[in-house]
């Protein structure tokens, strides 16, 4: 903020608070650290020098190259309600690891100080340590109850799980996808590309071709995960695309809940970031997929910037299987996510929370897709969309009910606020109904910042950016109520934080 | 593309021995016509916009074969004092038809129009053009191309009763095509009414202007033909307060597609578009609606009611776009389908598009079987299952019949959807 913006009658202090809390986007500082990178460009030598380096059986080095294959035969998807410049997918790193990680360190305290000290600034614990910092009075919670175990992921290679070892004690594998592969193959074979084929849509496919690392998890029959588990992602390099996979098997009667952060450094040129996350949750087991993604959305002039296309999906295959997404998104310069749930075992349920801010120069195209496959399955999608500045901020979705899929539920709220008279809201649902005894319900609004509760706050002596933080987190409430405390808290300061500058 | 020019060769060659209107303002809008054909092509069934309707038997030469149905059923708005004119097939119908003549009302053919109708020189097929942006709706274009006949009207005061369109159906094979224009000045009224099958193929286009402070109403009833198909399209202007109403009921039919583009170009206007379809085994029916919000003040409502069984399907996809600039736009949007039996389908899109900050828009949709808790209620009140049906399907549809201005037509749809609902019941 320049001195010479700041308006007569408003005091030092205020300025330095605002430049206090501020400063746009908080995690746009980057790790001087020694890399190795792979060559730019995407070839099949490419592709097995990934799969050589994270050491990988020759099958997963032929799903991948076949994956490439298909990926060459595939349209870049125009659909979507966003605008960006093509993309050089030849003008990419698609691998990145630091040098110090070339010998996979045994445990945490072999890792390089200058990694470990990147994740504590962002305020991802890797020590071992019981709750996540920055949570206020979690301090005073049993520490025993906070655990969260965490995988960090920079760039192309995972840094290191934590809690891996009580984890194990409960029977739950929790490690990156990479030492799955290795480890684990039986049951990475059998379940990875099972929720989304190689060739489900163009940015999957070439996840499938060269992601090089992310999180699995794998949680037995009729455990109860001790644990939050969490992935914390951070792009770091320059020019380089991250390309992660993340593979969750909750077997039967089993319960886990899973948290994703990313954040990446604040540069002039967009990066690329395509990942693919597979759920499967088998009868009577459920998971909750939180997500609150922070990537560099751009400067104001929406310069730099991740591109963020994901394709998420959850299949519910046992009865009375339940999935809940829960997504809060203000990072990246675009955004194109729609994480789905397939809805094929009898009684199951599927939930989608999400809020969406996109302020400045940000595009977001995102939403959900039920499938009501099976019988008596229940969706609920609550979608809260905010959009400031010159921002365009899309809610897209599917609900289909199909004929055999008899007295199942959908409900579904779209909400939009505009803050400001340049930036757009839309809404684009698809509803496909093809048997009676379901019902399906769709509401949307769009309106903004309603003047009466603004000049109710500002009587009350709020600032104006305060005012309308606090009336978009009361706009949220039903969304940020459904996140993990940790989650909730570190949420509701983004959406204040995202939102800034976009008032007066 | 190949697809196009093949249907347009066709279409050219089958509307040979058809005569074209003449009047040089005719002439270069079916030249500037077929060109928006050539660049936007036919529409496709992969298009996006015909994602749950197949367009192939609308664009097919020559058009599929309906037979016509005979009914004893007493002609809709038959007691009305309205102008009646005819249509047989789409071809105009002199005899059948009371003399065009209506105070505060100019009627002229397209046929037979002056070739100096300057009016019509900036409506014909202008606002058709306009409408194909941002969704190509290129079996509109092709009407405005191919339209051999159709209406010319222009209304300079306050009209003291219906003008009444019938389109009768007599021939199996008839594929036809008609193009009005509207033109409504300042301050005046006009009430249009439409009903009958009209053809085996109809592909129908309306345009209509309406000035400052004027008022437009109006409602349509497409027949009860089995077989028929229709494709129709109204693209409708809407000035300063001026106030645009349309209620379209629709029974049976194999295959209709509605499509009205509203735009709102002056501050304070009103539109109002509603629909209810009723309909039972093989019926497919879309209404395709897409209103633009361009001017401050103004106030959209959609309201759509369907009622299936048999394995009828029925489609909404309804856009609210506020423009930058269009504040205090009020846009309210609701589609609703009552499913009759498993079989059913609905598929819907209700769609949002807003660049304006200060507005309040909201759509609902809802889907699904009749209200178990209410017919038990009227079944334990000694109403038997048939009649407490009928009554929660046409409480379900007076939503939008309430729509509709006059209570005498409403009360006329009414008893046309509680017979039907009568005739098809298990």
């Amino acid at each position: 903020m320049d001195d010479t913006l700041v308006k007569d009658g408003v005091d030092q202090e205020t300025v330095d608070a605002v430049r206090e809390v501020g400063g746009a986007y908080k995690h746009g500082w980057s790790t001087d650290i020694e890399m190795e990178y792979a060559p730019k460009g995407l070839t099949p030598d490419i592709v097995k020098l990934i799969s050589e380096k994270n050491e990988e059986p020759q099958w997963m080095t032929d799903w991948r190259l076949e994956a490439y294959e298909r990926w060459l035969t595939k349209k870049e998807p125009d659909w979507a309600m966003v605008d960006y410049p093509e993309i050089d997918f030849q003008d990419q790193y698609y691998y990145a690891r630091p040098k110090s990680m070339m010998v996979k360190p045994k445990s945490l305290d072999e890792v390089d100080p200058k990694l470990l000290a990147t994740y504590s600034k962002l305020g991802i614990p890797l020590q071992e340590q019981a709750i996540l910092a920055g949570v206020e009075g979690a301090g005073e919670m049993p520490a025993e109850a906070r655990k969260v175990a965490v995988d960090a992921v920079f760039d192309s290679v995972s840094v290191g799980t934590t809690f891996q070892k009580e984890l194990l004690e409960a029977g739950v594998i929790f490690c990156s996808i990479s030492e799955a592969i290795r480890e684990h193959p039986e049951l990475v074979r059998k379940y990875l590309g099972s929720v989304v084929p190689v060739s489900d849509n163009f940015y999957a496919t070439l996840n499938s071709a060269v992601f090089s690392d992310g999180s699995f998890v794998y949680v037995p029959p009729g455990v109860r995960c001790p644990m939050e588990l969490s992935t914390y992602f951070r792009i770091n390099a320059e020019n380089t695309g991250q390309f992660e996979r993340t593979l969750i098997i909750a077997d039967k009667g089993s319960y886990v809940s899973y948290l994703e952060g990313c954040t990446a450094p604040q540069r002039d040129e967009s990066q690329l970031h395509a990942a693919v996350v597979e759920i499967i949750i088998e009868e009577d087991a459920e998971v909750k997929y939180s997500t609150v993604q922070n990537w560099y959305p751009g400067d104001e002039n929406g310069k730099g910037g991740i591109y963020n296309f994901v394709t998420k999906r959850a299949d519910c295959r046992g009865d009375r299987a339940k999935v809940m997404w829960t997504q809060v998104e203000t990072g990246s310069a675009v955004t194109w996510k729609y994480p789905s749930c397939i809805l094929r075992g009898d009684d199951s349920q599927g939930e989608f929370y999400s809020i969406a801010i996109a302020n400045n120069m940000q595009q977001a195209d995102t939403g959900t897709k039920m499938i009501h496959l099976g019988k008596r399955t229940k969706s609920r999608i609550v979608s809260k969309g905010i959009s400031a500045g010159k921002a365009q901020n899309t809610y897209r979705g599917l609900v289909s009910m199909h004929p055999k899929a008899k007295e199942s539920r959908n409900y579904t709220q779209c909400d939009s606020l505009l803050i400001g008279s340049e930036c757009g809201a839309h809404t684009v649902p698809y509803i496909e109904v093809k048997n009676n005894s379901s019902r399906v319900e769709h509401e949307a609004t769009t309106s903004k910042v309603d003047d009466d509760q603004l000049f109710y706050c500002r009587s009350r002596g709020m600032d104006e950016e305060e005012a309308v933080a606090l009336v978009v987190n009361g706009f949220c409430k039903d969304v940020l109520q459904a996140l993990p405390m940790e989650f909730a808290m570190e949420a509701q300061q983004l959406v204040a934080i995202s939102l800034e500058g976009s008032v007066g | 593309m190949a697809e196009a020019a093949l249907s347009r060769s066709s279409a050219t060659e089958l509307t040979a021995d058809r005569k074209l209107p003449d009047q040089p303002w005719a002439r270069s809008a079916r030249v500037e016509a077929l060109s928006r054909l050539d660049t936007l092509g036919l529409p496709h069934r992969r298009d996006e916009y015909w994602k749950f309707t197949r367009p192939d038997t609308l664009i097919q030469m020559p058009a599929p074969s309906a037979a016509v149905f005979h009914n004893d059923e007493k002609p809709l708005f038959d007691d009305m004092d309205r102008l009646r004119i005819v249509f047989v097939d789409g071809v105009f119908d002199e005899n059948a038809s009371d003399d065009l003549t209506l105070e505060g009302v100019k009627i002229e053919r397209l046929a037979t129009a002056q070739s100096d109708l300057h009016w019509a020189k900036d409506l014909y097929g202008k606002l058709e053009a306009a409408g194909q942006t941002p969704v190509p709706r290129t079996l509109a274009a092709f009407n405005t191309a191919y339209a051999e006949d159709g209406l010319l009207i222009h209304v300079t005061d306050k009209v003291s009763k219906p003008i009444s369109l019938i389109y009768t159906h007599e021939s199996d094979s008839s594929d036809a095509i008609l193009h009005h224009c509207i033109k409504l000045d300042a301050g005046t009224e006009l009430t249009v009414l439409e009903n009958g099958p009209a053809a085996a193929r109809f592909n129908k286009v309306m345009e209509v202007d309406i000035g400052d402070g004027a008022a437009f109403h109006h409602v349509r009833a497409q027949g009860r033909d089995h077989e028929r198909r229709a494709v129709t399209h109204m693209f409708a202007r809407l000035s300063a307060e001026s106030v645009f109403k349309s209620f379209t009921m629709t029974v049976n039919g194999k295959l209709t597609r509605n499509e009205c583009v509203i735009e709102l170009t002056g501050d304070d206007a009103t539109a109002h578009v509603a629909g209810v379809c009723v309909g039972d085994g093989d019926f497919h029916h879309d209404d395709t609606v897409f209103v633009t919000h361009d001017a401050v003040g103004c106030e959209s409502r959609q309201v759509f009611k369907k009622v299936l069984r048999n394995g009828a399907v029925g489609v909404f996809q309804g856009k609210i776009l506020v423009k930058n600039g269009a504040q205090k736009t009020d846009g309210y949007q609701i589609s609703q389908s009552l499913l009759l039996d498993e079989d059913s389908q609905f598929l819907a899109k209700p769609e949002l598009e807003i660049y304006a900050d200060d507005v309040a828009c909201s759509h609902g949709s809802t889907s699904g079987a009749i209200d178990e808790d209410a017919l038990f209620y009227l079944r334990a009140r000694g109403i038997p299952q048939n009649e407490a049906t009928n009554l929660l399907t046409l409480a379900f549809l007076a939503e939008a019949v309430e729509e509709v201005q006059s209570d005498v037509l409403k009360e006329e749809l009414t008893s046309r959807l509680d017979a039907w609902l009568a005739r098809h019941r298990d």
